[in-house]
């Protein structure tokens, strides 16, 4: 549809592109200049990089097989609590990572409740430093998600067919082999590589849990090549070894189907009749009581241990929230623009082109926010200190790791309006900025207040490129959570983290929010 | 005989009574509006939807049966088939839900497949066959079956005209051979003509008792003529 509006969106949305691109091959190809070329991948790279690989599938697996269970209970139960619950389910995506990482030391560390139960009986208490941290944080964040994916997929099965096996007289068993596991088999590669894709790229997780040779990521080694030995040609190296990692399990993604992650319709319970026997329910029971202890649990040991520390947190830590307040704005006002002038153009090339330009737009899912952090940090460097820009730097690359989430959300809505009120825009001869406000601002009220939520929560809760240009002067509010994890000092820890939550929830609340009220039709 | 006695549904907003009974081997059409209950009442007969009071088949209560050891078999609207399943396996089900079939079950499957037309096409799978086809693997699996209670909700509904009128014509030789009781749902009078002698009205919250095909169409209550338009 080319409307006469077209022009100016292309444009537009051809500089967004170009930004982007900037930003991911660009940086890369900075760090690459700088450091004359390529160094040669050690031992122990290797050993980082095949770490990095085995966590992401073994993260994928411990998430998918436990989520299986859990999906199928919610599948089949009605109980009081159950669309509370799974509106939790959906809040791992928006919570900071730091965060959950000191909930799940509140729960499973060396002082935690867990080892405090062990030492009370005699026996060792654990530690979550290491390896197998790594991954209880990785399926903390990824269970509810392949949860949520999979309840997905149950619910999709129409709802005659479970009607059709009870009047066939099918037992729980012969349910499982026609109707669930062909299902499963749909689902669960998609769901298995998401996850998969997301653990590759983790950094800090692995910053607060793991580290020495055993358990360090490929990102986390590049945060140390540039940190602690300013060495930008195994940087470079780790950070296109990164992108390989990522382009290969993100090229499998493309390939699988997935379900949808609207998750529209999660409050239905398909009746059923072959699960009622007191053992399948006891079985349920106990999945969904375990998976909510699991997730609420750490989330529970924040409010506990932060709420009477809030008020007497330093100084530091407010500035430190204020600059997490406006690195948040920035940055989500950057994904939008960005985003909104991308999914314009896209609808308005050909296919082809417009391929081209989302395409772009989700590179930085394979871009390292590391690589992109030292890219910027050469480039600046000739210029001014980096240091000191550290907040902006932040906010441009969080608005960058945000967008393909925000593209998402607004791809298909615009090319939705498009296709429905394309014809009778052009009609009436509504184009350029006149369009943009009385349309299409209006018509795309609620993909634009989502994806803005999703990308003002990954904002405010991220800790990675602030970490590689941190100095002491200046910190986000994530930043000095984990300082103070670092000091031990963690009654203010729980405080502070429970402030970061909440400005996570809140400002996605608000945004979200923002695109829901006053929406005619 | 099935007999329905003070049936009560409640669904909130929705609610639905009735008494009636039905002859045996009757083939009754179940009319009236959209939305008046007539998927529901097939529901609470087979066992998909609780209600209060008692439905009796040959004056035993099969109210607090499951939907499996009822004389019922039911054909939806959609979904009838699993979709990864061959035609033969699909009808196979109705004799073990575990599909494992000795020589004479396998034979009865072909069987039934034939005699609904589909010999030779035992091995597709649901999308490999067209509507009618797909329909008509329904119907032999339900013939298989052999349960005194046929129900159908509207099974042939997205079927084109003549389609429709082969498959009703397929249906009614069927359950005269068996001797079965039919309960269909329709909306067209020419179908119900076509295959039932009796009508039973679903309007206004009510099932009415059943009356005479021709006495029915020739004279329709007050809801039926507003929904017909005559």
């Amino acid at each position: 549809m080319a409307v006469r509006t077209g022009t100016l969106s292309i444009w537009a949305g051809a500089v967004s592109a170009a930004l982007v691109l900037a930003l991911t091959l660009g940086t890369l190809g900075a760090v690459v200049w700088r450091a004359d070329g390529f160094g040669a991948l050690g031992l122990r790279d290797w050993g980082y990089v095949w770490f990095t690989v085995w966590q992401a599938a073994a993260s994928a697996t411990i998430s998918v097989v436990l989520a299986i269970p859990v999906a199928r209970a919610l599948a089949r139960r009605q109980f009081w609590g159950r669309s509370a619950l799974i509106t939790v389910l959906g809040a791992p995506f928006i919570l900071p990572t730091i965060v959950a990482i000191l909930g799940l030391l509140a729960v499973f560390g060396r002082t935690g409740i867990v080892s405090d139960v062990l030492s009370w009986a005699g026996l060792e208490p654990v530690s979550i430093y290491g390896v197998h941290g790594i991954l209880l944080a990785h399926v903390f964040f990824n269970l509810p998600f392949a949860t949520r994916l999979i309840l997905q997929g149950w619910l999709q099965i129409p709802g005659e067919r479970f009607r059709l096996a009870a009047s066939l007289g099918f037992s729980a068993s012969d349910v499982a082999r026609v109707l669930e596991r062909p299902m499963l088999r749909d689902v669960v590669p998609g769901v298995f590589l998401v996850i998969f894709l997301i653990c590759t790229t983790s950094f800090a997780v692995a910053l607060a849990l793991g580290g020495g040779p055993q358990a360090t990521t490929v990102e986390l080694a590049i945060y140390q090549a540039f940190r602690f030995d300013f060495d930008l040609s195994k940087a470079a190296l780790l950070g296109l070894v990164q992108v390989m990692i990522c382009v290969v399990a993100g090229a499998l993604v493309f390939k699988v189907r997935l379900p949808s992650t609207s998750g529209v319709g999660l409050d239905r319970v398909v009746r059923r009749w072959e699960a009622d026997g007191i053992g399948l329910r006891l079985l349920d029971a106990a999945c969904i009581a375990l998976a909510a202890l699991f997730l609420l649990g750490p989330l529970s040991m924040i409010v506990i241990e932060g709420i009477g520390g809030v008020f007497s947190l330093p100084g530091s830590v407010l500035e430190a929230a204020w600059n997490s307040i406006w690195v948040t704005v920035v940055s989500t006002l950057l994904c939008m623009a960005l985003a909104l002038s991308m999914a314009l153009a896209v609808s308005r090339l050909s296919a082809g082109a417009g391929a081209l330009v989302e395409g772009i737009g989700f590179l930085t899912i394979a871009a390292s926010p590391l690589v992109m952090g030292t890219g910027l940090f050469v480039m600046i460097f000739p210029f001014a200190d980096p240091t000191a820009l550290s907040l902006p730097v932040t906010a441009v690359v969080n608005a960058a790791m945000a967008l393909p989430f925000a593209l998402r959300a607004l791809v298909p809505a615009v090319r939705d309006l498009q296709a429905g009120y394309g014809r009778l825009s052009a009609s009436l001869g509504i184009s350029g900025l006149a369009w943009l406000r009385w349309v299409a601002l209006s018509r795309l009220r609620r993909p634009l207040g989502f994806g803005a939520g999703l990308a003002a929560a990954l904002s405010m809760g991220d800790l990675g490129v602030i970490a590689l240009f941190s100095n002491p002067e200046v910190e986000t509010l994530p930043l000095a959570l984990f300082r103070l994890m670092g000091a031990y000092r963690l009654e203010q820890a729980a405080a502070a983290a429970l402030m970061l939550v909440t400005l996570s929830l809140a400002a996605f609340w608000i945004c979200d929010r923002g695109g829901r009220v006053n929406v005619d039709g | 005989m099935l007999t329905v006695e003070a049936m009560h549904v409640d669904l909130g907003d929705f609610t639905m009574d009735g008494t009636f009974e039905i002859a045996k081997g009757a083939r009754v059409a179940v009319m009236g509006p959209s939305g008046a209950g007539k998927s529901t009442l097939l529901n609470v007969i087979a066992g998909f939807q609780d209600a209060s009071g008692r439905v009796l088949w040959d004056g035993q209560d099969i109210g607090g049966l499951p939907p499996a050891a009822r004389p019922v078999s039911m054909v939806f609207q959609d979904n009838n088939l699993f979709p990864h399943l061959t035609a033969f396996q699909n009808v196979g089900l109705g004799i073990s839900p575990k599909l494992r079939l000795s020589d004479a079950d396998r034979a009865r499957v072909m069987e039934a497949l034939q005699r609904v037309g589909l010999a030779g096409l035992e091995d597709r799978k649901p999308a490999a066959l067209s509507g009618g086809q797909q329909s008509r693997v329904a119907v032999a699996r339900m013939l298989l079956r052999d349960k005194p209670l046929v129900l159908l909700d509207e099974p042939f509904a997205a079927l084109g005209p003549a389609m429709r009128v082969e498959m009703l014509g397929l249906v009614r030789d069927l359950v005269a051979e068996t001797g079965a009781t039919l309960l269909m749902i329709t909306h067209d009078p020419e179908d119900a003509r076509l295959i039932a002698d009796h009508c039973v009205l679903v309007a206004d919250g009510r099932v009415e008792a059943p009356v005479a095909m021709e006495t029915f169409l020739n004279d329709p209550p007050e809801a039926m003529r507003a929904y017909l338009g005559t």
